[in-house]
């Protein structure tokens, strides 16, 4: 069998030939064709199945609104579910699969259902499946996600890359047919910014599917002569295979481009597919109107498909989709198939044509007042049964029938934004309606422009009004000829004869006796039709069905159609793959990374990093025999508190405060006084959020008398920042005081323990002895012989300890040079790990504590609030549910057994308390191994546990069954009194 | 969405950082009697109209600068930006 | 109408010509008890508990478009009791506890299926803060478990374990969490209602108050006044709206948050999964759709629509958790309006006006809360007192101090 219904014409390149199969099977096509179309060259109807009755389905279309022809496209990684067969490009080697049906196509169990249709109304699994109740998740429900789902996935990842765009154009047109060409070429000649976007991949919209002819050559001769002016200006870009799939705020439009879908892999370096997020000072819809179909008994037989589709096949791709063609339509639209058709050679049987009087078309059997009633054959239409106008019905064989409802104007971006379309009783139909995107306006058929010449003359005269809108000024050229015929439609929803089913949305298998029932049900508000009947819920959004349903229910209900309600469509226009929206953002490219000046020197050491945020930090550094974690970590801590440890502690945030209110400015968001600290000093500070809950803390120093430097927790850098400059500007605006963020700019090493003067002498150039550079102190220096420096005397471990600062580029070099200094005293370096043992040795509180949810008096710091001044947050820190006694109060915890371990998240219970809630004191917020406790160690925060002090208690986690007795003890573990720190 | 920044002219709106209503900048007296009413008011109350809003964006990824956005929440049609620093002198904030 | 299994069959084999309306279209009377405004979820539970639990006669709904058209019909259908601080997990085990007997209850099949949610861990401090909130949970008596990442790797091994920017260290599940037909909610509770007696009224958009003397007396509407004694108001993402005609301002702004449905897919995921470190959770409807979401946008909005940044957003939080849906296709995004509150919880409370109750700032998670807040409100109209699980949902809260911040986030609803 090769290519059977292949015919004379199209635009197809016949001289090529490429292989493809489809269910295992090959066939053979040419450039050009799209896997629809290839396949009904080769004879081949049936393509899918519906999704609720399995119903055997050929394509109902040859566009982007097909319900029917989807299939799992490609193999292995690249399989893609529930691609629309009518517009697949085809090329050598494509491999495709019919879905949703088992064991095969023809033969397909699942089929079962459309026998059992009559149980499987609209709703029916609401009013059944609840005894017993626990079935539904056991029984019922597992069975009907095995059937549902429409293609499948694999589970390997993606190959494929995707990209993302930006464009900036004057003008962006959506839509290369007649209007989008004269509106691109009007626009384009007068040098506007034209982005033409075309999902198609042949610009001319119907023009390449229709023999109208513009200026005395082809409709589709014509475009190509357009498409070869505008690639000529270099104001124009021409985007085909680009779907416009989303109208957004201001003018900002998203674009899918498929580069690489007609290939068989993408070409090397290339993306499989482009979002292009497009900002335009105007856009022009010009995305034509698809058709819709008239409802009637077995209307969804493989073969049967739309009107327009049918004479597209015919004239696009050379295909006669039958050997015996009849046609159903209500307007004179439909009528161009059948002349269309008969003048390829194709056999013309029938033109049902439900409007009654009127001429007749010549040489056709033109059936005037006539309609299809039913039809027949299994997996591809036979038969169709008309009622002709004298009541008698007569069985016509054919293996084809377009039908013609009329066509609905693609007015899909339009409503993006929520605008109810506008009905036109004259094309009975719905176009944009008011409200719409802020200078979005619809030309052509997608305005309800229907006649080529309509189309040409909307494109022309909205594209000059916009041109006068941007102040460009434009020649009005002599619009090329072409047809104006009207479209002389007669509503015809469906037929309404028999007792069969005549389906509505044939996806989803919504029937018009489904619309009856939702109706008798009281489902009558068009929402309710949707959602209870799921019209217009399939993978077409319901492009060729939901003004039928919205019919149907108008007529039953007594109302007209837009009282019934309107359509509203969402976006994306076409579903768009979720590769394409995510573009480069996937793997180990999600987020940037963020690297530590040290970053290269601990990777050399073989050094264990851990995120945070979007740093990467050294968590530990594990030494050559060390296989476990711990060892590495335990040995940080104890070389650190025995003689030195260096750690990058570049993550801090940096901020400088300049300016004679600096000092004001900081007794303003700090809860606690910096305008009295003395120059070249620093201090610890709390700072609140509005609502009186802590919001950071730090350390800041004064290294003038305006100039501080203050520095905050690595998670809270951007948004302490963000809510100082708000302080700054909107809350203080005549305030003397700049700020700018120099976290990057400094790396900053901590260098902590009994040995860390003696290690910084040999870097430092200045004396750093206790008396001349005390606990708190902070200043410019100079390290290394000159290098300008910031040197603080702070600490967090507990230790001696310094922290110093280079210019970010010198950060390398000083990370080398402080280890090199402290081999003569074993000096360590440490991560984040032995870092939070050291800080919860000594209390300080940590993310784990700074959770957002606790004040300064629950982490034992209330002192810390000064109620002299006026800070933010300092009011409403004094609201009593803040001030609870019995509140949360930071507490040290260690088990009362060395030996057994804590979990940070278990829970404080009373020694014999039972497990509820009621009993509930609080929990775990931290803990770590502390090797000189020699035991788990945790702070936590307790009910009331500044009362607590020495009291035994249980800290159970139920998650993994454990149930401690401990002692609540201060969070100071370790020298409580701070001598080491100040020696 | 795009906001046309006074200084730097439009500007997608990705790079900024929203926060709220302008009257966010009418911090009342800290050390007044009635604080805590106040307060409440101030932080927690939201007219939260659905049309013409007057909110604070910040210019995260560009100037720092704390803008008034005159802002549609019904279309999201923008009709006016405003330097925050200078709303707030107009409203009386000084030091 | 009795709803089962042998009724569809019997209608089947008569050509369903028995079927009646699920609800009446009654003509508002002039006076009633109750008014609840409001047909959303939330609305058509507090009527139908009203009606059933509470006893309560002359009831009515009034909703300003069509039932089941608020934040009921437009989410993401997840229901979960895994909340962390004690103003809010028993409040949401009450609902779970509801859930799990609600289609009996109203005999209406809203597919609750408790297939399961789970939280993906990716640091030490989310692995500490999730142990905390299920203990919490535990001690509330609802269920939690830690899995590990080989545990997480059995159930969903195409998730990026190999190649992740930021690695999946094991997550906190609740089994008993799932999902839930959402639009069902709605109709099987306004069908209970409406058999109970209860007058639903679509069409008629409440437009003002009757209020003399710090009382209130009935509503002002587009289909006429109507007098009653007590009036409930229970139209998240509308409240600030509603309640301006009552010279009341919120601690609430609205919101949208965008929802999104892929094409329908053969199964892959069994049941609610939430990404932790990106916004992005997904799970697969009984149809085949992936039903996921994100953050919201971020700005006050009415607009019922998002932007583009957040669709991508949460696309690339997918890819980074599931690099293996690149193919898949995003069907349909829309938007809703929430509530955001100012610490990220909801408020049911008596106003200062008597007669006059409030049930809203629901921000994002009103769903899962539906036969829990329509119960609570439902006891707080019938008996001025507030359910014993809802005692901290007051409106006096912020002035107290007593917030319940779930995310820490403090008075900035759009980072709740």
């Amino acid at each position: 069998m090769s290519q059977i219904n292949r015919i004379a014409g199209g635009q197809i390149e016949r001289s090529k030939t490429l292989n493809f199969t489809f269910d295992g099977k090959s066939y053979t096509g040419h450039p050009g064709d799209t896997l629809a179309s290839a396949l009904l060259a080769n004879g081949v109807r049936l393509m899918g199945r519906s999704f609720k009755y399995h119903r055997p389905r050929g394509p109902l279309s040859a566009g982007s609104e097909e319900p029917n022809a989807l299939v799992e496209l490609r193999s292995g990684a690249r399989q893609e579910p529930n691609t629309r067969a009518t517009v697949a490009e085809l090329f050598d080697g494509l491999e495709a699969k019919s879905q949703n049906r088992w064991p095969s196509l023809a033969f397909d169990m699942m089929s079962i259902n459309d026998r059992l249709s009559g149980f499987l109304a609209a709703g029916f699994y609401y009013k059944t499946f609840m005894w017993p109740a626990a079935f539904w998740e056991k029984v019922y429900e597992p069975i009907i996600r095995r059937a549902a789902g429409l293609g499948s996935m694999s589970t390997l990842e993606d190959p494929d890359s995707y990209d993302k765009g930006f464009l900036h154009c004057d003008l962006l047109i959506i839509g290369a047919g007649p209007s989008g060409l004269m509106a691109a070429l009007t626009a384009g000649r007068a040098g506007a910014r034209v982005v033409l976007a075309d999902e198609d991949f042949r610009f001319g919209g119907r023009l390449n599917a229709e023999t109208h002819e513009i200026s005395d050559m082809s409709g589709a001769d014509w475009a190509s002569e357009a498409v070869a002016e505008l690639s000529t200006l270099p104001n124009v870009r021409l985007m085909m295979r680009t779907t416009v799939v989303g109208a957004f705020d201001h003018g900002i439009y998203s674009a899918v481009e498929r580069v690489s879908d007609h290939l068989a892999v993408p070409l090397p370096g290339k993306p499989r597919q482009t979002l292009w997020r497009i900002y335009s000072k105007h856009a022009i819809l010009a995305a034509g109107a698809t058709e819709r179909p008239v409802a009637f008994e077995n209307n969804d037989r493989p073969g049967i498909m739309m009107a327009g589709s049918l004479r597209a096949y015919a004239n696009r791709w050379g295909v006669s989709v039958g050997d015996r063609v009849a046609v159903f339509s209500n307007n004179d639209d439909g009528l161009r198939t059948a002349v269309d058709l008969q003048a390829k050679g194709v056999d013309v049987v029938a033109v049902v044509d439900s409007r009654e009087g009127g001429a007749l078309l010549p040489g056709i059997r033109h059936l005037r007042g006539a309609q299809v009633i039913d039809s027949e054959g299994r997996l591809g239409l036979k038969a169709i049964t008309v009622r002709l106008a004298n009541g008698k019905t007569e069985t016509i064989q054919t293996t084809a029938l377009g039908v013609s409802g009329g066509w609905n104007p693609n007015l899909n971006i339009s409503s993006h934004h929520r605008s109810k379309p506008h009905w036109r009783e004259d094309i009975a139909a719905f176009v944009p309606g008011e409200g719409g995107p802020v200078n979005l306006s619809a030309v052509g058929a997608a305005n309800g422009a229907m006649s080529t010449h309509a189309a040409l003359t909307s494109g022309q005269s909205r594209a000059l009004d916009i041109l006068s809108a941007l102040g460009v000024t434009a020649k009005t050229t002599a619009l090329p000829k072409a047809e104006d015929a009207p479209i002389s439609i007669r509503p015809l929803w469906y037929v309404n004869h028999g007792k069969g089913r005549a389906w509505i949305d044939q996806q989803n298998d919504v029937t018009v006796k489904d619309v009856k029932l939702a109706h008798q049900e009281n489902f009558t508000s068009v929402e309710h039709l949707k959602r209870y009947t799921t019209l217009g819920m399939a993978t077409d959004q319901g492009k060729t069905s939901n003004v039928i349903g919205l019919a149907v229910m108008a007529e039953l209900t007594g109302r007209s159609i837009p009282e019934t309600g309107t359509t509203v469509y969402r976006p994306p226009y076409t579903p768009v793959a979720m590769g394409t929206l995510a573009g480069r953002s996937r793997g180990k490219e999600f987020k940037p990374f963020r690297h530590t000046p040290s970053h290269k020197w601990a990777e050399e050491q073989g050094a264990v990093f851990v995120e945070v945020g979007m740093w990467l930090r050294t968590q530990w550094l594990p030494r050559a025999g060390e296989t476990h974690w711990r060892q590495s970590v335990d040995r940080e801590v104890l070389a650190t508190r025995k003689s030195v440890g260096i750690c990058d502690v570049t993550t801090l945030g940096k901020i400088d405060i300049q300016g004679t209110d600096a000092g004001a400015f900081l007794d303003k968001v700090y809860a606690n006084t910096f305008s009295t600290l003395a120059i070249g000093k620093c201090r610890y500070g709390l700072m609140l959020r509005e609502d009186g809950i802590v919001f950071d803390d730090g350390t800041t120093a004064r290294m003038g008398e305006h100039e501080y430097v203050m520095t905050t927790t690595t998670a809270n850098a951007v948004s302490v920042f963000r809510h100082l400059e708000f302080v700054r500007q909107c809350l203080y605006p005549d305030m003397d005081v700049q700020l700018i963020s120099t976290t990057e700019a400094w790396a900053q090493y901590s260098v902590a323990g009994p040995n860390a003067r003696k290690l910084l002498e040999k870097i430092v150039d200045q004396d750093i002895s206790d008396v001349a550079f005390p606990y708190m102190g902070a200043g410019n220096t100079t390290v290394c012989g000159g290098l300008r420096a910031r040197l603080f005397r702070i600490s967090f471990s507990g230790e001696l300890a310094f922290e110093i600062a280079v210019p970010t580029r010198y950060g390398d070099a000083l990370i080398r040079r402080l280890v090199e200094a402290g081999q003569e005293f074993d000096a360590v370096v440490y991560g984040t790990e032995t870092l939070g043992v050291m800080r919860i040795e000594k209390g300080h509180v940590a993310g784990n504590e700074l959770n957002g949810q606790s004040t300064a008096l629950n982490m034992g710091l209330g002192k810390m609030v000064s109620k002299k001044k006026d800070s933010i947050g300092m009011p409403l820190s004094q609201r009593e549910g803040l001030n609870d006694l019995d509140g949360y109060r930071l507490v040290g915890v260690k088990p009362v057994d060395k030996d057994q371990p804590l979990n940070a998240g278990s829970h404080f219970l009373e020694i014999g308390a039972a497990p509820v809630a009621e009993n509930d004191g609080g929990w775990l917020t931290s803990m770590v191994y502390s090797p000189h406790i020699g035991s788990h160690i945790a702070l936590g925060y307790l009910k009331a546990g500044d009362q607590k002090i020495g009291k035994h208690m249980r800290a159970v986690n139920f998650l993994n069954k454990t149930d401690v007795e401990i002692e609540i003890v201060s969070p100071h573990f370790f020298d409580p009194e701070g001598e080491r720190l100040r020696g | 969405m795009i906001i046309n920044h006074p200084i730097l002219g439009p500007r997608d709106a990705q790079e900024f950082v929203y926060l709220g209503d302008e009257s966010l900048i009418a911090r009342p007296d800290g050390l007044a009697p009635d604080a805590i009413g106040a307060f409440h008011d101030y932080l927690y109350l939201r007219n939260n109209p659905a049309g013409e809003h007057r909110e604070l964006w910040y210019h995260e990824q560009g100037d720092r600068s704390w803008l008034v956005v005159t802002r549609n929440t019904v279309t999201h049609v923008i009709t006016k930006v405003e330097m925050a620093r200078d709303v707030a002198r107009r409203m009386g904030r000084s030091k | 109408m009795r709803y089962s299994g042998f009724r569809v069959i019997a209608e089947a084999l008569s050509g369903h010509k028995g079927w009646k309306p699920v609800w009446r279209d009654p003509v508002p009377q002039a006076e009633y008890d109750y008014i609840i405004v409001g047909g959303g979820g939330h609305g058509l539970a507090t009527a139908y508990y009203l009606a059933k639990e509470f006893g309560q006669a002359r009831i009515a709904v009034l909703e300003k478009g069509y039932l089941g058209g608020g934040n009921v019909g437009r989410n993401t259908t997840i229901i979960r009791s895994n909340y962390l601080l004690d103003g809010n997990e028993p409040f949401y085990e009450f609902s779970l506890k509801l859930w799990e007997g609600l289609e009996q209850d109203f005999n209406y099949n809203a597919m609750v299926s408790q297939r399961g949610i789970m939280n993906l861990i990716h640091t030490d401090a989310q692995r500490d803060a999730f142990t905390r909130r299920g203990n919490g949970m535990i001690l509330h008596g609802a269920d939690a478990e830690l899995l590990t990442r080989d545990q997480v790797k059995a159930m969903y091994p195409f998730l990026n374990f190999d190649n992740a920017r930021f690695p999946i260290k094991g997550a906190l599940t609740q089994k008993r969490g799932g999902t839930v037909r959402h639009d069902a909610v709605a109709w099987g509770y306004a069908r209970g209602a409406d058999t109970r007696g209860v007058d639903l009224i679509q069409n008629c958009e409440v437009t003002g108050f009757k209020i003399e003397n710090g009382k209130v007396f009935g509503v002002e509407t587009t289909r006429g006044y109507i007098r009653a004694k007590k009036v409930g108001v229970a139209v998240a993402g509308s409240s600030s709206k509603v309640m301006a005609h009552a010279g009341l301002r919120l601690p609430i702004e609205s919101h949208v948050l965008q929802a999104f449905v892929s094409e329908g897919l053969k199964p892959l995921i069994n049941g609610v999964m939430t990404f932790g470190a990106g916004h992005f959770y997904v799970s697969q409807s009984d149809k085949g759709g992936l039903v996921f979401g994100g953050d919201i946008d971020g700005y006050n909005s009415y607009a019922q629509r998002g932007n583009l940044p957040v669709i991508e957003d949460v696309a690339e939080g997918g890819m980074a958790l599931m690099p293996m849906i690149g193919r898949a296709r995003l069907l349909r995004t829309w938007g809703g309006i929430m509530d955001m509150s100012m610490d990220g919880s909801p408020i049911i409370d008596k106003t200062h006006i008597d007669g006059l109750y409030f049930n809203g700032g629901w921000c994002y998670g009103g769903f899962k809360a539906t036969p829990a807040s329509g119960w609570c409100f439902a006891h707080l109209l019938a008996k001025d007192e507030p359910h014993k699980t809802a005692t901290a949902y007051r409106f006096d809260r912020f002035l107290k101090g007593r917030m319940i911040d779930e995310k820490g986030m403090g008075a900035t609803p759009n980072l709740h």
